[in-house]
């Protein structure tokens, strides 16, 4: 196995991850790290996919993750401007259909 | 001096004048609003140089800093960019001089509107004239992070919710398109669209991209099921950022569907069967479920899922004549965004006026505003699909791809979907002719925000007798 092909395997885990966390974990700062997370791992596909042909390493790839990263960059700021807002205007940092639910204890699940 | 004004590049300023408007709005808060709308009148103009110029001489390549494919970044305008582009345009000036009035009552939010709403006009036009995926997902990011802002922009705690999940919904949806880039790029060495098209083959290195890439346009457009963030945005945002959201931002991810089947044309009848599908369950879920909203802002959200449905009824009819199921399909997008554009902004203006926007407490809305009466009522005509609106020239043409091959599950979605629309448009005039039980303090609304929705609701209805000029545009562009 090359390790370009266990980087984008690697990567492919840990979009997996993320999405698992997108979906259980009920506090907004959670789910805005389970994007980042995702996105991480996109970005790992990207380059080691870009390297598994072997010889030189392909330039084209690491210039979009770049761009990847800078896009990633400014979501996360307007995600977590949007979290602070919700936590101010209704007093939690959660989705509606989430407030009932206790955002400190969620190691256990 | 005129053949130099007919070959500039206005493809390049039509998205350098919002870019560079934004920033403008952005650094003197102040005269954000003149600027925004100088902008957006110009920008306007951009739009149409580049239709002129593709209506008269073709589709135009514009290669940024003379690089070209595959190294540098081309922007390519073709008949359906053009499209796209003009339908941007008509909505983008009418909510802009909607909002110069609408928005006159909070200073703060004018000068975070007009930033915001020229990023996202520039990444719209971005969008359309893209010619790599790459380009195009950066695009896409652009443009979700400016509409959730614009969301926000409300601020109250339900908006905010609307904005937070809109935002998660469409940041997965990115990350599903990039992942489907980087296995693309993986597999055939091309971010170029075109070099994609004629290197691509079947199988699953096709497969697996396509889908993660199609997997996430659907969720940022908001099919059936996929459209659960859709009404809870669309409806507590402002008035012309609904017209803005429910108009524009969904039919840019639906426009880079077509272009990606348009690329690739998958084969199989399963996956057109199964979106077709997804669409009539849309049309009826939607419509269901705009019969039974109170507020009127969501009755209008919940037909943009309805509405959304008919574009994908095309995937299944597109075998015996291609030209007729898509160029209905786009048609219809055109003239639904120019109808609910119209629409939003009426119904931001009978909120305005009654201080709420409740369908059962409209209060003799016809006498008051006879003019946003209109404007509703000749938008729904366009909804509905009658006679002459671009709603019913579109609907028509997927009507015929439907009979010509003899597929009436299609056509009876299509023309119950009609009825249904008809009757929730009927529900809120009904409302509005007669007397509410409570009496509401009633405001005075601007005459331009009244002549603006309804000037924008004609151009719906007149769409309908532009067709003979704006489907030819499509030769070529279509499989």
């Amino acid at each position: 196995m090359s390790s370009g092909l266990l980087f984008a395997l690697g990567g492919l885990g840990i979009v997996v991850i993320g999405g698992w966390a997108l979906v259980l974990r009920a506090h907004l700062i959670r789910k805005v790290l389970a994007i980042n997370i995702m996105g991480s791992g996109a970005f790992l596909i990207l380059v080691g996919a870009g390297s598994m042909g072997g010889g030189d390493v392909d330039p084209v790839p690491q210039a979009m993750v770049i761009t990847g990263i800078v896009v990633a960059i400014s979501a996360t700021a307007l995600a977590l401007a949007l979290v602070l807002r919700i936590a101010n205007a209704t007093g939690k940092p959660a989705l509606p259909e989430d407030r009932e639910r206790d955002l400190m204890d969620e190691e256990g699940m | 001096m005129l053949e130099q004004f007919a070959q500039a590049p206005w493809m390049l300023w039509a998205i350098a004048l919002p870019l560079s408007g934004a920033l403008l709005a952005f650094a003197l808060p102040r005269r954000a609003a003149p600027i925004g709308v100088v902008t957006a009148l110009l920008t306007a103009a951009a739009a149409f140089g580049v239709l002129l110029q593709v209506a008269l001489g073709g589709a135009r390549v514009y290669r940024l800093g003379g690089w070209g494919a595959p190294l540098g970044i081309d922007l390519l305008a073709d008949g359906l960019s053009v499209l796209m582009l003009a339908m941007t345009a008509i909505v983008g000036t009418a909510v802009s001089i909607y909002a110069r009035v609408y928005l006159v009552t909070s200073p703060e939010k004018v000068r975070r509107f007009w930033p915001l709403w020229l990023f996202l006009w520039a990444a719209l036009n971005a969008l359309f004239q893209s010619s790599d995926v790459f380009n195009l997902y950066v695009t896409l990011e652009l443009l979700g992070l400016s509409a959730v802002a614009l969301v926000a922009l409300t601020g109250s705690g339900p908006a905010l919710w609307g904005a937070m999940r809109y935002l998660l919904v469409s940041l997965l949806g990115s990350l599903a398109y990039l992942l489907g880039v980087a296995l693309l790029y993986h597999a055939y060495g091309t971010l170029d669209l075109a070099l994609l098209g004629a290197r691509a083959e079947g199988g699953l290195s096709l497969a697996v991209p396509l889908g993660a890439m199609i997997a996430g346009l659907l969720l940022k457009t908001g099919l059936f099921p996929f459209h659960v963030w859709l009404p809870p945005a669309h409806g507590s945002a402002r008035a012309p950022v609904s017209a803005l959201l429910s108009g524009l931002v969904v039919k840019a991810s639906f426009y880079l569907l077509l272009r990606l089947w348009f690329t690739f044309t998958p084969e199989g009848q399963g996956l057109p069967i199964l979106l077709g599908s997804l669409g009539a369950a849309a049309v009826f879920w939607g419509s269901i479920q705009a019969l039974r909203q109170k507020r009127l802002k969501l009755l209008v959200a919940y037909s943009t899922v309805a509405q959304l449905g008919y574009l994908f009824i095309a995937f299944p009819l597109a075998g015996l004549d291609p030209a007729l199921a898509w160029g209905g399909s786009i048609y219809l997008a055109l003239s639904h965004a120019l109808a609910k554009g119209a629409m939003f902004l009426a119904a931001g203006s009978i909120m305005t006026q009654g201080g709420h926007d409740e369908i059962d407490e409209l209060d003799r809305v016809v006498d008051r505003m006879p003019l946003t009466l209109a404007a509703f009522a000749l938008a729904g005509i366009s909804l509905a699909g009658l006679p002459p609106s671009g709603g019913f020239v579109g609907k028509w043409m997927l009507l015929q791809a439907a009979m010509a091959q003899g597929e009436w599950f299609w056509a009876a979605v299509m023309i119950v979907g009609g009825v249904l629309t008809a009757t929730y448009v009927f529900r809120v005039l009904g409302f509005a002719f007669t007397k509410s039980p409570h009496v509401h303090e009633a405001h005075d609304v601007p005459r331009t925000m009244e002549w603006t929705a309804l000037l924008l609701a004609l151009g719906a209805v007149l769409l309908g007798f532009v067709a003979p000029w704006a489907l030819p545009l499509l030769d070529g562009v279509l499989p």
